[in-house]
């Protein structure tokens, strides 16, 4: 199955907005897919429908080829952005209460579950109760309990949030550990950094629409500004006249006798086209291609979203 | 708690009745009768010792504070035309004194009274009439039941238990929908579990423990309180203890003979274990208190759904347990009059019947209520829990993740027609 989850023409409504309307994405199987979007977006609300916690008001939702049914349920595992487990109940009871109501034996949780614990070095864990862990170490065990019974598909709602950088990283391993296993993955977040760092595919939602989708890559090249910066020594003038008319020069400035641009490329040429270009002529010292950030992007594609219409003038 | 609480319930119960019953000092009457001498004097008797003294009653008063006198009794004059007689306590006497005060004062006015008119005590005596009626229902087996006095309290007291247990248990799932709501893992178990299995999976459970506190709770308490009760009471409420306690004459015992049976037989712990229907009772009470908790914690789990901490569950708390505390108030008159139309009504009712019709069954005595009626109310609790769930189900569901609104009457209304 190529695409493991297929949202289609999914519309819900609650009583004074439309929380989603029309949104359709694929997701790709085995892919670390990002879901992002400013806050009120709508995210949460197809993360609840995916979830079969609410359902949507028009549309489907295909899950490995079938439409999204109870059974899935032990497919699926969750970690919702606001955090919470019993604070009362002891942390190895009820990461079995959890396991089994997602379908797992008692005895196969117990023993993924002492695999995590050690994995997480957390074994003296196991007879405290929640209420006498730190918030970093409860959302450690939450993240335990969502990953515990193998889903296909794992939803996680801003994992990182709450971590500090180590645990953070250490999130983020096992993650692209869990992609290799071959589980899919949606995330929401807000963290661009990590959506750069580990996301194969992404969608934007923005106020209830899809404004964006596909593979990272692909995105980004396709908001490539085709901006590059040279650092040079050497004659601004015969720089200058080495680019070809392929070449807009955007910016320059000098710095402690090295000469700092920005050009912008018009015509299709390769980077080293233009070091053919401008190596006989001056002393290169770096080169290199400013790609959009995601969170650039992002910005940019709401923003723009969010421009309102220009007021036409009757002449 | 489970274990201390009706161990406590039966000390304090029984302490207090204990300390309740047990009579203090001695009592120095001064007595002023006003009667010149007509009247006879009041004879001593345990406890009670009566001073006559030839004084005005402003002048007894004056010195009464200082003296070592507890009471003053002051008897008017022309008493056989005027029946008054005044008495000032430094310390308030018992029931029971005052009691022995009244009769031996009633005895010798009667003494004088009767030789006044030159009747004979014995003519006196046989004319003197006391019937006891004693009520029985005529059931439709034809049969005829005697009403037990006790039991109207033992329905009484089970009415409350009941009130007092829905109210508890309710509020515990209410707190636990709370919690849930509060501390977020509500999401996380509804991506597996349906919102209104989550719900009745929660009444339930605190439905299984109050169940076994309650079997509990009976257990103890019947082992403690029939245990407690011998050793305190035994001497407590044998007929000849009450008597001398009366402190009576002779003839006050002829006067009181029809009377005694009665008086043995309320207040008499072999009544209260043996002529109640006990098995028939506890029953009842499993049932009604079972329907009732359903009917009432789905209501609880609904508040608890549509607030985000306990504080703003006060707007909505008292509608729903106004019909709880209601009946528990209207019990008292159903006591006394278990037949009538209010008694009817409110044990069919099922927002009431859970109290009420615990308190009727008791109250009517042994087939005092009709079968069918039984029958209507048992059916109509278990009509009104379905309906009750079924409402709370639909506010639950969308309310366990709605944060942040204050919400209102109106927006629950709302909530009932959002698909799921």
């Amino acid at each position: 199955m190529e695409y493991l989850l297929q949202i289609q023409n999914i519309v819900k409504k609650f009583a004074n907005h439309v929380a989603l309307d029309d949104i359709s994405i694929n997701v790709p199987n085995g892919q670390i897919f990002g879901l992002l979007g400013p806050n009120g977006a709508g995210k949460t609300t197809l993360i609840r429908i995916i979830n079969q916690i609410t359902g949507p008001d028009s549309g489907t939702v295909l899950f490995d080829g079938k439409q999204l049914n109870p059974n899935h349920i032990s497919d699926i595992g969750y970690l919702p952005e606001e955090r919470g487990l019993y604070k009362k109940m002891k942390v190895g009871e009820q990461a079995l209460y959890l396991a089994q109501l997602k379908g797992m034996t008692k005895s196969e949780a117990k023993t993924k579950l002492e695999y995590w614990f050690k994995k997480f070095e957390i074994e003296g864990w196991w007879n405290k109760k929640v209420e006498e862990l730190s918030k970093g170490m409860q959302q450690k065990i939450q993240f335990i309990i969502t990953v515990l019974h193998e889903p296909k598909l794992l939803i996680l709602d801003e994992p990182f949030s709450g971590f500090d950088p180590i645990n953070t990283n250490l999130i983020k391993q096992e993650i692209l550990e869990l992609k290799e296993k071959g589980a899919t993955i949606i995330f929401s977040t807000h963290n661009m950094s990590s959506v750069e760092e580990i996301c194969d595919y992404i969608a934007l939602i923005n106020q209830s629409k899809k404004i964006l989708d596909g593979p990272i890559n692909e995105v980004r090249d396709a908001y490539s500004s085709n901006l590059f910066e040279v650092q040079f020594k050497g004659n601004m003038i015969a720089f200058t006249n080495a680019l070809w008319t392929g070449y807009e020069l955007i910016e320059q400035r000098e710095e402690g006798g090295i000469n700092k641009v920005k050009i912008k490329r018009i015509t299709k040429h390769t980077t080293n086209d233009l070091l053919g270009a401008i190596i006989p002529h001056v002393e290169v010292i770096s080169i290199n291609e400013i790609i959009p950030s995601m969170n650039d992007i992002f910005i940019d594609k709401v923003n723009e979203i969010n421009q309102p219409e220009p007021i036409k003038v009757n002449e | 708690m489970t274990v201390f609480g009706p161990i406590l319930m039966a000390i304090l119960l029984l302490g207090v009745f204990w300390l309740g019953m047990k009579e203090s000092n001695e009592r120095f009457v001064l007595v002023i009768d006003e009667n010149q001498g007509v009247l006879g004097e009041l004879q001593d008797s345990d406890g009670i010792t009566y001073d006559y003294q030839d004084l005005s009653f402003e002048d007894a008063q004056r010195l009464f504070l200082a003296s070592s006198y507890t009471d003053i009794l002051y008897v008017s004059p022309n008493i056989t035309t005027v029946d008054a007689a005044r008495l000032l306590f430094k310390k308030q006497p018992s029931a029971t004194v005052l009691r022995t005060i009244e009769w031996r004062l009633e005895e010798k006015v009667e003494e004088l009274k009767l030789l006044q008119r030159d009747i004979s005590k014995s003519d006196f005596y046989k004319i003197k009439t006391s019937i006891s009626i004693k009520p029985a229902k005529f059931t439709q087996k034809g049969e005829q039941m005697e009403i037990i006095e006790e039991a109207s309290a033992v329905g009484f007291v089970f009415g409350l238990l009941i009130y007092m247990f829905i109210f508890m248990y309710g509020v515990q799932v209410m707190r636990g929908v709370i919690e849930e709501k509060s501390n977020r893992i509500v999401e996380v178990i509804i991506s597996s579990v349906k919102p209104f299995e989550l719900m009745i999976g929660k009444i339930i459970g605190v439905g299984l423990v109050s169940f076994t506190q309650f079997i509990l709770w009976v257990f103890l308490t019947i082992i403690l309180f029939s245990g407690l009760q011998y050793a305190l009471f035994s001497d407590m409420f044998e007929a000849s203890n009450v008597m001398s306690q009366m402190q009576m004459t002779p003839e006050m015992m002829q006067d009181m003979a029809p009377h005694m049976d009665l008086a043995k037989e309320s207040g008499n712990p072999d009544n209260l274990i043996n002529k109640i229907p006990w098995g028939n009772a506890l029953t009842m009470f499993a049932f009604y208190f079972l329907g009732g908790y359903l009917l009432y914690s789905a209501l609880f789990a609904a508040i608890g759904a549509a607030v985000d901490s306990e504080t703003d569950t006060q707007q909505f708390m008292l509608p729903i347990t106004m019909p709880l505390i209601f009946a528990y108030m209207i019990s008292i008159f159903i006591v006394q009059n278990p037949d009538g139309p209010a008694a009817f009504w409110f044990s069919i009712i099922p927002f009431t019947s859970p109290i009420v019709m615990m308190v009727r069954f008791l109250a009517s005595g042994e087939g005092g209520v009709p079968l069918w009626e039984i029958g209507l109310s048992i059916a109509l609790l278990i009509v009104g829990f379905i309906f009750t769930t079924w409402l709370a189900g639909k506010i639950y569901r969308t309310g366990i993740l709605m944060y942040g609104k204050k919400v209102s009457y109106k927006e629950l209304w709302k909530w009932l027609s959002y698909k799921g």
